[in-house]
């Protein structure tokens, strides 16, 4: 049994999202939906975090900052993008300075659509995201055991 | 020396992190009872200590792992000292050396927000430290001894002559078990204006070590409450033990009653409540002969 995936904290970042996503993910938080049962802790510091939630798209300024939240986590991690933006740039794509979607700057594992995406989706994402989390462990714990290349 | 003195300090050792689980875990889910929630299932400090210890190793210093690992075992010290029935003004600097190394753990590194958080958490201590020496002082003056030991069996339960002191330890036991609304070090909640004060730059299994931290000095701190109703008797001890339970339960309900305070409300208060209900209790004490 892996306790990874019993007590995942989440950090989550609004990239250039039109604040619909958000609100979605902060209503995961309420009473309704409580991710706490799932020892889901909302934290604010990448250096606890072992799942990444990004709403929105990336940006020519954002981008910086994406990489170094993701660069900040420690093993293992997973990237879970949330809503359309976040997979492609959504409604926002062509404006000059959007990037695209959030693929386009760090590795991403997990894809929830919606515009905005729903609370029972974005779960049902971070469910999806705890199997590659646990993936993830097996090998972290492999390489320990072989010890450094 | 009795037999008493050596198995409680060991059931400490051993005990204190499965209750400490369990102290922690509860909190949780009274607390997410108290939101409407459902919360996690009572292990979670558990599991998290567990997942965190399977994380990627890194620090951002060489220093930094080693000056918590010393905080930990301050504070079994300190725990260890007190179940054994031992000096409690040795308890009251050990608890205090326990405290200041996890601040040095946070301002090893370069980190603003560490700093911030040990800033403030520096400030707590100075705001707390003089309750806890009255709270010491208070007992001595009440049986004559600072040996935990003596005071337990005393005869008498401490609480009947020291219930001002005892207003005052439940008062900065708030900011001991770092509950608001003197949550100004960091936090386990989700109030973020600091990212995560003290913490921010530990991880993995720094970070565990602290929780496990947290889990002895937790139930050493009920012990030094429930330490007011021990009166060597089987029923004082019965009825610490439940009211020390009670008095948590009570931290956790002011915890989700208050919005965190600044600083400076919080040094003001616990020096007043210091001021007056330590110093006034050993006064009155005094006043009426010990
Ligand atoms: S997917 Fe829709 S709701 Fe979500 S950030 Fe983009 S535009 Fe807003």
């Amino acid at each position: 049994m892996s306790f990874t995936t019993r007590s995942p904290w989440l950090i989550h970042y609004d990239g250039s999202s039109c604040n619909g996503c958000d609100i979605e993910v902060l209503a995961c938080l309420t009473p309704m939906y409580d991710i706490e049962r799932f020892g889901i802790i909302h934290t604010g510091n990448p250096k606890h975090a072992d799942i990444f939630l990004v709403t929105g798209s990336v940006n020519e300024q954002n981008a910086p900052v994406i990489k170094q939240i993701y660069g900040e986590m420690l093993e293992p991690k997973v990237v879970i993008a949330v809503g359309i933006c976040a997979a492609s740039g959504g409604v926002f794509r062509r404006c000059y300075n959007v990037m695209g979607g959030i693929d386009k700057v760090i590795p991403v594992d997990v894809y929830v659509p919606g515009c905005a995406a729903r609370p029972e989706a974005i779960i049902d994402g971070v469910v999806k995201g705890l199997e590659i989390l646990e993936r993830k462990r097996e090998d972290v714990e492999r390489s320990r055991k072989e010890g450094p290349k | 020396m009795e037999l008493f003195q050596i198995i409680s300090p060991v059931c400490y050792v051993v005990l204190a992190p499965l209750l400490g689980i369990l102290l922690a875990g509860s909190d949780r889910v009274i607390t997410a009872r108290m939101q409407r929630r459902k919360g996690p299932p009572v292990l979670q400090p558990y599991y998290d200590v567990r997942k965190l210890m399977s994380k990627e190793r890194s620090t951002v210093n060489g220093v930094q792992e080693f000056y918590v690992l010393c905080s930990l075992i301050f504070m079994v010290v300190t725990g260890i000292m007190f179940f054994a029935g031992g000096n409690l003004l040795l308890v009251v600097f050990t608890l205090t050396l326990s405290a200041v190394l996890l601040l040095v753990a946070a301002f090893s590194s370069n980190s603003p927000y560490a700093h911030i958080g040990a800033e403030r958490e520096l400030y707590l201590i100075m705001a707390y430290e003089p309750m806890v020496l009255f709270t010491a002082i208070g007992l001595y003056v009440f049986s004559g001894s600072f040996d935990v030991y003596d005071i337990a069996t005393g005869g008498t339960m401490p609480i009947l002559y020291l219930l001002g002191i005892f207003a005052g330890l439940v008062f900065i036991l708030t900011m001991k078990l770092r509950k608001s609304p003197f949550d100004l070090g960091s936090s386990h909640h989700a109030h973020q204006e600091l990212v995560k004060g003290t913490t921010t730059e530990f991880s993995g299994r720094t970070l565990a070590m602290v929780e496990v931290m947290h889990w002895y000095e937790n139930i050493f701190l009920l012990g030094l409450v429930a330490l007011f109703f021990f009166d060597g008797t089987l029923l004082g001890y019965a009825l610490g033990t439940a009211l020390c339970i009670l008095v948590y339960v009570f931290e956790v309900l002011i915890d989700n009653s208050f919005a965190r305070m600044k600083w400076q409300t919080a040094l003001k208060s616990a020096w007043l409540v210091a001021l007056v209900l330590g110093v006034g209790n050993i006064a009155v004490l005094f006043a009426f002969g010990g």
